[in-house]
């Protein structure tokens, strides 16, 4: 397991990181942004990347932390997975995304990786783009021309492909504030450390007794993570009981198109997904009873 | 001098392990951590083809990268590199192809080695892997183990047929039993299943690893492996290299679980490569080349037929067995299902019994002895089946296993597959196992749920299990015509200080023999554990041995260790007596000192030893030494039991399936350590019920291994087991002094069926009869929807 030969830059700016992905891109070289390296890494060990340069954003300070904006959570790209999930600002405002990020992997893996990196690598099983697209998180991308905004429903491309082009690097994402909503993250795995096989995510407002409002993003259940409009759409007014809350969520699977794999088939995910969603809102409105 | 107080046995004595401090604070040696000046590298070109032909392949890229030194092909070594070995031929006329250790003309599955890079580092080795240009004709492929068995597709091009042997055991034939044809013709009811062992994949935790240097006196090998007295042997036999000529050491090795009792091309290629360079050389395999091209295990398809009268007394037992061996046949690989063979009758009374296997060749890694080797097979297919007639019958299953297994007091027994068992007591364990769990609770709340119509339905799995172990006594092995003996080897000697050198030929690889070994000898001679020091695994060191593997290490291993220490005690008797001036015959031995019978006068061994270095009053004749040797040959095997009760729960929403509540109740005879044998107990478990639940290799019609990563083959950690209630009987074992029976397999042999018996037994009053391992939430799930659809009908 021995990556091919390659040359290692650290820069201390995000100026002088562009620069270098500009210098390369020129001089036609492969070149590789490295975060927390826990996707990048594996990947050059099996030689199924490459890169003549790989670029290190952990010396840029100012790309990791969580800062409050007000009405907003701004979340550095360079954030590791354990501080998004112990993070009292994100905990109090979007714990959905703590909660994702602390079921993703091991306490070694969530101390290195980054939620720049997992957004960026867009793993279709990966745990943070379902609840960062749920509750529409804006991705703040700097690049040779200036920074950009893209919204979340535009970020997720296809497989491992994302709006950040080359040349470009993702500086954090900013979360509007979910004050007063309940959340939850369903994942659902074979063994305690393992990817999503399936997951949903939910964030849920209540208003006298009835859910207001819903947010469902789906993990796995296509090349992209996906969000739940129309069962979204039948939670709203939904009462407060099981069998209610079930029915919303029966169609989840539709228009989905999830993979089958050694730990499912493709007819499998589509019923789990129901029987997640389903999970997922009952905890979310603190309905959930024994741990299904 | 006065005899020393009597200290408390070290024998049944809990002991942290010897090993450990070592290990846990970074001072480990294992084989990748050598480090020999000008020492080179290796990396394979592995074919990514499960079948082709070799046309050509061009090195002169990869002669030409930085830091290699040489590049060769399995045609530029035909000459020296022999055919690996099989030590089994299970029949005269068992078929095999040739096995180099680089492919020549045809490789039989992807991940085969076509060509070896030799380089200055590692990394430059790797790097020219690429550059290998090997020019594949790509032939039909058989992945199938019943397709492969229709020979419509060749696995080998040199061979007319996929089938290289079949084996056949017949009560009725060998004097045993009846036969079991008219048995189950005239049976109340017979129960009929096909049941499916999938493959699985050792996945110790160390990757093999290899260090040749040929400079000196002798070639000398590290390798982590099992065996390396039985590797040394066949490195000579295959290499024609003299065997004095060859030293082989295992350090520190990370497990095995049968997958290091393999003679590697991997290890062939590290001596030929150091051969060709004249300068020692290293290769470490990754965890992806170890999940392709390590051996496998496992890999059964069973046709089973089960008879019994309508009271639950089991008239007959047929077995027809297609065994998958792969690709090749490996040092043992035909001989695996033979181990089986003697244990499908388990623990019960079968007055009929046949069992035909036939071993068939496929386009997939070769497969070899895993945890177990032939006996968890056996075990599932019976324990499965002792259910399914169970509620063929309406009987508790439980029930119906009492009825037929053998009672405490008909031992020693002789069973229908020829088989003395000499003790057991099966009421015993089961009692306990059914106190400890709660099973009547468990019937209660499973009918509750089952009433209610809960999401979450319950199910008690039940597992009994005996097995052949502790392998083996000789004259056995040789009539199974197997190509070694079963005995062990063993020196104690004395030094002058009184400590003591244990020197033992079953080489540990994680068990903890020198921890129980030292329990043995300080008991024994009366010296301190702490200063008796047990070396192994090191051909220099310790000349004759058989290595470790089948449960064999304490009842074999340790017995030659006890008659060796005994024989010390005679020797030192003798010196004794004369510096006490006493006769031998009034002299006693016990706790260290030999005291003269009715007196207080005696001497220490350690007095004794020390005499014995400066010889200066020794008697006449004597020689100066107080150092023995001795090999055991087992006179039976040991054959452990035990009953395992699993509660499982099945969402029936998801179809996960989850441990509430293990109890296993193991007799493993008299125990030495009973730490070591409760770790065993629990790797034992994790391993069983991986296999029930989590782990299979799987490959896809290509021939690609889709499983190929620790992304795709599951193998559970911590977090995924319960937290197991485990207990004992001790029944001795009278094939040997100590009593013990192995321990080292146990836990795996019965967790699997357990497990699965459990989770069919929670939805098969939803109408499920049967699930393939690894039951997965999928596969659970699929099966309910099923059942659903078929209207529940059993
Ligand atoms: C054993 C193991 C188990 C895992 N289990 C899970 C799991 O259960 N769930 C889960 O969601 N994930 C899991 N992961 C992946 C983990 O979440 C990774 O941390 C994550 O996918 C990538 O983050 P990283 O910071 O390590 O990124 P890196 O590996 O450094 O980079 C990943 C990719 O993103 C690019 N990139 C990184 N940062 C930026 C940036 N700021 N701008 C532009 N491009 C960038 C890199 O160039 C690279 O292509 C697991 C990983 C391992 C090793």
């Amino acid at each position: 397991m021995i990556p091919s030969a390659f040359d290692y830059a650290a820069p201390t700016t995000v100026e002088e990181a562009l620069s270098l992905l500009a210098g390369a891109d020129s001089a036609g070289d492969e070149v590789k942004l490295l975060a927390g390296g826990q996707s990048l890494i594996p990947v050059m060990k099996l030689r199924m990347a490459d890169p003549s340069l790989v670029v290190d954003l952990g010396r840029i300070p100012g790309l990791s932390g969580i800062t409050d904006d007000g009405a907003s959570l701004t979340i550095g790209a360079m954030t590791p997975h354990h501080t998004v999930a112990t993070d009292s600002l994100v905990l109090a405002h979007a714990p959905l995304i703590a909660q994702a990020a602390q079921t993703v992997a091991d306490p070694q893996v969530r101390h290195r990786g980054t939620i720049g990196g997992a957004l960026v690598h867009a793993d279709p099983a990966g745990d943070m783009p379902a609840p960062v697209l749920a509750l529409d998180a804006v991705f703040n991308i700097s690049g040779p021309n200036g920074s950009r905004s893209v919204a979340a429903a535009d970020f997720f491309q296809g497989y491992f492909t994302t709006a950040v082009e080359e040349g470009e690097i993702l500086t954090g994402i900013t979360v509007p504030k979910y004050g007063g909503w309940g959340s939850h993250y369903e994942k659902f795995t074979r063994v305690a450390q393992q990817w999503s096989i399936v997951a949903v995510a939910a964030a849920v407002r209540l208003e006298g007794g009835t859910i207001a409002e819903a947010r469902l993003g789906l993990t796995n259940m296509s090349s992209v993570p996906l969000r739940a409009t129309a069962t979204e759409a039948a939670l709203a007014g939904c009462e407060l009981r099981e069998d209610a809350i079930a029915a919303a969520c029966a169609n989840v699977a539709d228009g989905t198109e999830p993979a089958s794999d050694l730990n499912g088939d493709s007819a499998y995910r589509r019923h789990l997904a129901t029987v997640l969603a389903k999970r997922a809102v009952l905890a979310a409105v603190g309905l959930s009873g024994r741990k299904g | 001098m006065t005899a020393t107080a009597t200290s408390k046995p070290e024998v049944g004595t809990a002991r942290l392990r010897k090993e450990d401090a070592h290990l846990v604070t970074g001072r480990s040696r294992f084989t990748d951590n050598m480090v020999l000046p000008g020492m080179l590298h290796l990396a394979m070109v592995r074919s990514p083809f499960a079948h082709a032909r070799i046309l050509s392949v061009d090195t002169a890229a990869a002669k030409g990268s930085p830091g290699v030194l040489d590049v060769f092909t399995g045609a530029d070594v035909a000459a020296e590199q022999g055919s690996l070995p099989n030590a089994w031929p299970i029949t005269p006329d068992q078929k095999a192809p040739a096995h180099p250790a680089v492919a020549v003309d045809e490789v039989a599955f992807a991940g085969e080695i076509v060509a070896v890079i030799v380089a200055r580092s590692a990394a430059a080795a790797r790097d020219a892997v690429e550059l290998v240009d090997v020019d594949y004709e790509e032939l039909p492929v058989v992945m199938d183990l019943e397709e492969a068995y229709t020979d419509k597709v060749l696995a080998h091009t040199s061979l007319e047929s996929n089938k290289s042997a079949t084996w056949v055991f017949d009560s009725a034939q060998a004097g045993t039993g009846t036969d079991v044809d008219a048995e189950l013709a005239a049976s109340d009811v017979v129960v009929e299943r096909t049941m499916y062992q999938q493959r699985l994949i050792p996945a110790f935790m160390e990757p093999r690893s290899t260090v040749v240097d040929p400079t000196g006196q002798q070639i000398t090998m590290w390798s982590a492996t099992q065996i390396p007295h039985i590797l040394r042997l066949m490195l000579a036999l295959t290499l024609g290299i003299p065997e004095s000529k060859l030293r082989v050491v295992a350090p520190d090795v990370g497990g095995g679980f049968g997958g290091k009792l393999q003679v590697t091309p991997e290890e062939v290629i590290t001596v030929l490569a150091a051969r060709r360079m004249g300068k020692p050389v290293k290769y470490t395999e990754t965890r992806s080349e170890s999940l392709q091209a390590a051996h496998h295990g496992r890999a059964q398809v069973q046709r089973l037929r089960l008879g019994a009268t309508k009271e639950g007394i089991v008239t007959g037992l047929h077995v027809d067995l297609l065994a998958d061996m792969g690709a090749y046949l490996g040092l043992v690989t035909s001989g695996v299902p033979i181990l089986g063979a003697f244990m499908y009758n388990s623990i019960y009374k079968f007055p009929s019994y046949r069992f035909e296997c036939h071993n068939v060749f496929t386009n997939k890694a070769w497969t070899d002895a895993y945890r177990g080797a032939g006996r968890p097979e056996a075990t599932f297919a019976i324990e499965r089946m002792m259910d399914e007639l169970a509620v063929e019958l309406g009987m508790d299953p439980l029930e119906l296993r009492e009825k037929n297994w053998i009672k405490h007091e008909e031992f020693p027994f002789t069973t229908v597959a020829g088989l003395e068992y000499d003790t057991g007591n099966y009421e015993a364990a089961t009692q306990k196992a059914v106190e400890l769990f709660d099973y009547d609770g468990f019937r209660a709340e499973q009918k509750r749920r089952r009433d209610s119509g809960d999401t979450l339905q319950l199910g008690i799995g039940i597992s009994t299990f005996t097995e052949m172990c502790g392998l083996a006594p000789s004259r056995v092995l040789g009539s199974l015509s197997y190509g070694a003996g079963g005995w062990e080897h063993a020196q104690v000697r004395m030094l002058p200080t009184g400590h003591v050198e244990v020197v033992t030929g079953s080489s540990a690889h994680g068990q903890g023999h020198e921890t129980a070994w030292s329990q043995l000898v300080a008991d024994r001679l009366g010296v301190p554990f702490e200063n008796i020091e047990v070396l192994h695994g090191d051909t220099q060191v310790s000349q004759r041995g058989l290595d470790t593997y089948g449960s064999r290490s304490l009842s074999v291993g340790g017995m030659a260790v006890l008659a060796a220490a005994d024989k010390v005690i005679e020797k030192a008797k003798v010196i004794a007596a004369h510096l006490m001036e006493a006769s031998e015959e009034d002299l006693e031995f016990a706790n260290g000192s030999f005291t003269v019978k009715g007196t207080d006068q005696s001497t220490a061994l350690g007095e004794v030893a020390l005499a014995v270095f400066a010889a200066h009053n020794l008697p006449d004749g004597v020689e100066p030494n107080l150092d023995s040797e001795a090999t055991f040959d087992p006179v039976n095997f040991s054959y452990p039991h035990g009953t395992h009760l699993a509660a499982m729960e099945v969402d029936t929403e998801t179809g996960e399936a989850r441990i509430l509540k293990y109890v296993c109740v193991d007799d493993v005879g008299v125990v030495v350590n009973p730490m070591l044998v409760e770790g065993q107990v629990h790797g034992g478990l994790a391993q069983g019920i991986a296999q029930a639940l989590y782990e299979e290799a799987v490959y896809d019609d290509a021939g690609t291994l889709v499983s190929g990563s620790f992304v795709d083959y599951l193998v559970p950690s911590a977090p995924d087991l319960p937290h197991y209630i485990t207990a004992r009987t001790e029944t001795p074992a009278t094939s040997n002094q100590l009593g013990a029976k192995g321990v080292g397999e146990a836990g795996t042999i019965a967790s699997t069926p357990a497990i699965v018996n459990g989770v069919i037994d929670a939805v098969r009053h939803l109408g499920v009869k049967d699930i393939k391992m690894p039951c997965t939430p999928a596969r659970v799930w699929h099966a309910l929807q099923e059942a659903k659809t078929t209207g529940g009908v059993q």
